[in-house]
């Protein structure tokens, strides 16, 4: 049924429907969390589970010794240095969008690491770091007995 | 420039590629690598930043002095984790170049190490001689 042209308001209503629509199109399209923007170097990406969490970063031409990860508590510390391209004396730089330096970062999760389990991997210059959550963390199911 | 520089947050962004041109087929989002290319007197080398890259799933060509780069990312997710929260997104890579100089293509040599391609491209060493114009 055609809504009756001169009612603005059930138009309006009519365009915050199609608006709203829209945007969970969207969404859908892009799923996962919106893209946060990193607040210090390396950018971080989270996955979580009820046993723990994965943090990857993107690390290009790292040299893993030059890593420093460290947990407490419930607190990721990241460090390392990022080494400057080697190049002969007398080289014409065309481009040079590479960045290279120091950097720290630390992270809070929503729960408690157990520090003794964590194990990192540094491949194709990703860098997966995993947390298992502490056992004491852990929430405890509460058996509800009848009286 | 090794130590004391720090890196900076603004270098985590990633720059999407916007379509120009030709248009992909591959139903992912690309990127554009970060690079340096420097030359010497007898050569130019591309260092690209492409984390996720190994040696199968780099394609590089060269064609009519335009170097094209290509890396396809297949999206490894950690099993049985969910994205809880992110700060950067993985695509695939291309990014293309047009050489200025003659590249001799049968010694361009090309390198994959922890996500960094390292691209070395001879130039072709010049077999004309020069002739001497003498006035007369």
């Amino acid at each position: 049924m055609l809504s009756n042209p001169f009612d603005f308001r059930s138009s309006y209503r009519e365009m915050e429907r199609l608006r709203r629509e829209m945007n969970q199109l969207f969404e859908q399209l892009d799923r996962g969390p919106r893209l946060s923007v990193a607040a210090a170097y390396p950018a971080m990406n989270v996955w979580t589970n009820a046993d723990g969490a994965v943090v990857t970063a993107e690390l290009p031409g790292m040299n893993p010794e030059d890593l420093e990860i460290s947990v407490h508590g419930d607190t990721l510390s990241l460090r390392g240095s990022r080494p400057a391209e080697e190049v002969e004396e007398g080289v014409t730089y065309h481009r040079r969008e590479r960045g290279s330096g120091q950097f720290r970062r630390s992270f809070q999760l929503p729960f408690n690491v157990d520090s003794n389990k964590v194990d990192a991997k540094y491949e194709r210059g990703v860098l997966h770091i995993f947390l298992p959550r502490a056992e004491s963390d852990k929430p405890k199911k509460i058996q509800v007995t009848s009286a | 420039m090794a130590e004391g520089t720090e890196l900076q947050a603004q270098e985590t962004e990633k720059q999407e590629l916007v379509e120009s041109g030709a248009e992909r087929t591959r139903e992912r989002r690309a990127f554009v690598p970060r690079v340096d290319i420097y030359e010497t007197n007898d050569a130019i080398a591309v260092v690209a930043d492409m984390p996720g890259v190994d040696a199968d799933s780099l394609e590089i060509s060269l064609e009519q002095n335009v170097l094209t780069i290509n890396g396809y990312i297949d999206d490894v997710q950690p099993e049985d984790y969910a994205l809880a929260y992110a700060e950067y997104r993985t695509g695939d890579y291309v990014r293309s170049f047009t050489l200025s100089n003659q590249i001799d293509q049968s010694k361009i040599e090309a390198k994959v190490r922890d996500g960094v391609l390292r691209l070395h491209l001879p130039k072709v060493t010049p077999t004309t001689k020069k002739i001497a114009v003498s006035a007369g």
